[in-house]
């Protein structure tokens, strides 16, 4: 049974389709990369996975159950699916340390200790138990990024969400965030990964999928995707995105 | 024979002053619950929740407050048949005033905050008052220290409106004191440094918070 099933998703914002029929299974485990170019909806896609966006039609079932967009139902979906952002969203006023506890106290309703014991190793995980103190604008946009993931993993969640999380980056940056995802997805998580970074979709995703005009356009193994793209939309967007060819990244 | 400006007449100036700070903790601690709940309202997700904040906030802010006095003082033993006194009066009229700006000041920092701030916390599985209290609130407090100070700075000046109805503040006496000694060039310059000395230290206070709050979290300030 797929952790997550998506079935005919729609989304419009006003008469701007963005969203139209998406449907998409992602197994416990899978990594899952989507790609495309900007305004092919792969960003709605992830928010109305974790119900930041309501679909306006379509189902949406995360571990075998239907979800609605009730304030219960959003709660307890938000207590299995982390998301990770691009431009981090870590709260300036709190330590590293309350960034990541704030959650599983006052969402989980966690004892303080046991949070920050929980913190603790997932900051570890990111190489940061010694930023524990420290303040979001005290680091950089790598270490600050990694600080995202560290506050999602700690919800010890089933999904991980991760929306274009390199992308605000600069280049000397990427790698070590790079390197954090693929070591999570190394351990089991259930990623779903909108991003523009090809060396990770190639190197760990198991499936990828090209969005174009707000529908999957094309899905499959990033080597079968990325050698053989069967329509002339993708070919064209690994054509701009990889002038090079494939085998450069 | 005329007094003199001597201690006596400078005790009774302190005795004023008392209650323009009285009269003015009153006004910004009653406007400020009152206030946080206008603020609330008119970020409401309901309506006539917003409907009812944004028209108490254009009544307050739309009349002078001297007229809002005169309808506490004058208007309510009329529209409800209950005599108030003058402390009564001029608590309620100052507090209702103070909460419509505060209110308003608050509300715009609330707002100022970035919406990813309210998903990220959402994301987190809180609640809208536990993204409120534990996320936004903060935030907005650190940009409304610089407003809510000038505003408490202009409702500790505005305070001597209160004298219009018989109460004596630091203006009144002010006042009292020139008709006893008929010294306007020595009193009314130490009513005024007896002012300054209220509402200086508050805008010192406000600067050197912000500088603490920024210093720690790791904000640099341009000088």
């Amino acid at each position: 049974m797929p952790l997550l099933a998506l079935k005919d998703i729609c989304k419009k914002f006003g008469t701007n389709v963005v969203l139209n029929d998406v449907s998409l299974d992602v197994e416990p485990g899978e990594v899952v990369a989507i790609i495309g170019r900007s305004g092919s909806g792969k960003s709605t896609l992830l928010r109305c996975i974790n119900g930041l966006e309501i679909a306006d039609r379509g189902t949406i079932e995360f571990g075998g159950k239907a979800f609605r967009p009730t304030r219960s139902h959003l709660k307890a979906l938000r207590r299995e699916t982390g998301i990770v952002f691009q431009s981090y969203n870590l709260f300036p006023h709190l330590s590293v340390e309350r960034n990541v506890t704030l959650g599983l106290t006052a969402g989980k309703g966690l004892p303080l200790m046991e949070a920050k014991r929980l913190a603790r190793d997932s900051l570890s995980r990111v190489g940061l138990e010694d930023k524990i103190g420290s303040y979001p604008m005290q680091l950089s946009g790598g270490q600050q990024q990694r600080v995202a993931i560290a506050r999602a993993l700690a919800m010890q969640p089933r999904l991980i969400l991760c929306d274009e999380i390199t992308s605000a980056l600069d280049p000397e940056l990427i790698d070590e965030v790079i390197k954090v995802l693929e070591q999570v997805a190394n351990n089991g998580m259930t990623m779903i990964l909108v991003t523009h970074e090809m060396r990770f979709a190639q190197r760990s995703a198991d499936t990828v999928v090209f969005m174009h005009k707000g529908q999957v356009w094309e899905k499959g193994p990033p080597k079968t995707l990325f050698a053989a793209p069967a329509t002339a939309e993708l070919a064209s967007f690994i054509d701009a995105i990889l002038p090079l060819g494939v085998d450069a990244v | 024979m005329n007094r003199n400006f001597a201690l006596p007449e400078f005790v009774f100036l302190l005795q004023g002053l008392r209650w323009t700070l009285l009269l003015s903790c009153i006004a910004f601690f009653g406007g400020s619950i009152l206030g946080l709940a206008i603020a609330t309202l008119r970020i409401s997700p309901i309506l006539p929740a917003r409907w009812l904040a944004v028209g108490y906030i254009q009544l307050f802010q739309g009349t002078p407050v001297l007229m809002q006095l005169f309808v506490t003082y004058y208007g309510l033993p009329v529209l409800l048949g209950v005599q108030v006194d003058a402390w009564t009066a001029v608590s309620l009229a100052f507090t209702l005033y103070s909460a419509a700006f505060m209110g308003e000041i608050w509300r715009g920092s609330i707002q100022a905050i970035p919406r990813p701030q309210w998903e990220a916390a959402a994301c987190l599985s809180l609640g809208f008052f536990k993204q409120l209290w534990y996320v936004i609130l903060p935030q907005a407090t650190r940009i409304s220290i610089a407003p809510t100070v000038g505003f408490i700075v202009q409702l500790i000046k505005n305070t001597s409106i209160a004298s219009i109805i018989g109460f004596v503040e630091l203006s009144r006496a002010g006042q009292l004191m020139t008709s006893a000694t008929f010294k306007p060039m020595i009193v009314y310059p130490v009513v005024a440094a007896l002012y300054f000395v209220l509402c200086w230290p508050l805008s010192l206070l406000s600067q050197m918070i912000e500088r603490r709050i920024d210093a720690t979290i790791g904000i640099k300030r341009h000088m």
